[in-house]
């Protein structure tokens, strides 16, 4: 093993641009996958005949299978039926297509959590369901979804190493990198980036938890400060 | 349209990858549950020293990826003048990743059994090992049932990177089946079949643990 060498001025730069790009694609693929994990979530939440079904098939299909079949599967198969992405592209896409299922279980267990008398309430003080939606679930539901989505975070940014296998120039990959220089660099460079996602990983867990407790005493707080009866005296004005 | 002669022309390579891959499910699964009991009863234990080792192996393996994990077996041990197979490296890695979830699930269940049971055990005679056997494991595997198999449809979900290391796998087949024919779109619909066949069935199975253990309590 050879601690010295692995770790030499150049070798850590180069694992930190691998960082960067697992960070950046992490979080692009986040973002799009909340946009689109919310609305298939809204839809399998909101019951409407067939179409509910038919997301309902989609997430459970593709949550049920391995995410590194699903990245082969951008990449090597979609070429064959004329859809040709990039490497990053590729992987991306397979991140947003599994995470958006896993991120909409998030967001429906998120909105089921809110109790039916709510939606009963607003409803009968006349606002439409999607004002109601709007208005009243929605806020409350994205702030107890937010500690599972911190979790969801923490998978996609570990998951985002399966893209090593198409050869995103990530974190994993460029450790590849640094090891094909010279067999001793191959344990401290593992050992280095294990570190490193361990770091950035147990960090936003940390964040997650202490979200989490926040969480959970707001809801117990709201519950004594404003009861039921207060509630709808105040939605009445 | 797929094309189902891919299928049948290949269904022993199929059913092989299908073979190999709930083999490896099923016994890195094992594996896994009995490191996780392990780690979950150091997590509980009185001692600190035992605590802060299983506290550290959760909280490490959890937050770095398994593919890491195995290229450590496959690629690292190699340099220290061990060999392993892509079948042997890919069955430790996931049976230690996995371990690190099920000894959570496993901590949650016990902590949920009453202290009282573990005071009773104890000031009736029995070793703190004993009671742990006896009285308060049977009583927490009730609650860790359906969480565990969550990690078991994990298990099969993640024995796919055994395809990255050779690992003889749906996955490896798949890829052997892909470049033999030059198809690639049918062939990994195929191996996404495959998986499903395991892992849906599974995942009906726990939703109704769940839904059973919560109206029981």
């Amino acid at each position: 093993m050879d601690f010295i060498g692995a770790y030499s001025l150049g070798n850590l730069l180069f694992l930190l641009k691998g960082l960067g790009t697992t960070l950046l694609v992490a979080f692009i693929a986040i973002i799009f996958s909340f946009l689109i994990g919310s609305i298939l979530g809204i839809l399998r939440y909101a019951k409407i005949p067939v179409l509910s079904g038919i997301v309902a098939l989609c997430v459970e299909v593709i949550r049920n299978l391995p995410l590194l079949l699903i990245i082969f599967f951008t990449f090597f198969a979609l070429p064959e039926v004329g859809i040709k992405l990039s490497v990053t592209m590729a992987a991306i896409t397979a991140l947003i297509i599994f995470e958006s299922a896993m991120l909409s279980e998030i967001v429906r267990s998120g909105l089921n959590s809110i109790e039916k008398g709510q939606i009963e309430a607003a409803r009968s003080s006349g606002l439409t369901y999607m004002q109601t939606m709007q208005h009243i679930i929605l806020p409350q539901a994205l702030r107890r979804m937010v500690p599972p989505i911190v979790s969801q975070f923490i998978s996609l940014l570990k998951d985002t190493s399966l893209a090593v296998v198409i050869s995103l120039p990530e974190l994993l990959h460029n450790a590849q990198i640094v090891n094909g220089k010279n067999v001793n660099y191959v344990i401290p460079t593992f050992l280095l980036i294990a570190v490193i996602y361990f770091l950035v990983n147990y960090s936003l867990s940390l964040v997650a938890r202490r979200l989490e407790i926040k969480e959970r005493t707001n809801r117990k707080s709201t519950g004594k400060v404003l009861p039921a009866k207060h509630q709808a005296g105040e939605m009445m004005q | 349209m797929l094309d189902f002669s891919i299928l049948t022309n290949n269904i022993d390579t199929y059913l092989e990858g299908f073979l190999n891959t709930l083999k490896v499910s099923l016994l890195a699964l094992i594996l896994s549950f009995i490191l996780g009991v392990i780690i979950a009863v150091m997590r509980i234990s009185p001692m600190k020293v035992l605590q802060l080792a299983g506290t550290a192996f959760v909280e490490f393996i959890r937050n770095i990826p398994l593919i890491l994990i195995l290229f450590i077996f496959y690629y690292g041990l190699p340099s220290l003048g061990m060999e392993l197979s892509g079948f042997q490296a890919g069955t430790i890695a996931l049976s230690i990743y996995t371990a690190a979830f099920i000894a959570e699930a496993i901590r949650a269940g016990i902590l949920s059994v009453d202290k009282g049971q573990m005071e009773a055990g104890r000031s009736s005679g029995l070793t703190y090992i004993q009671t742990m056997r006896y009285i308060i494991l049977p009583q927490a595997i009730k609650i860790v049932i359906p969480p565990l198999g969550n990690q078991f449809i994990n298990l099969v979900k993640n024995s796919s990177i055994l395809g990255v290391v050779a690992g003889l796998d749906l996955m490896y087949f798949g890829d052997s089946i892909s470049s033999a024919t030059y198809v690639v779109f049918d062939v990994y619909i195929f191996v996404a079949l495959f998986y499903l066949i395991l892992t849906i069935p599974l995942s009906l199975f726990v939703g109704y643990l769940e839904r059973r253990l919560a109206v029981t309590g």
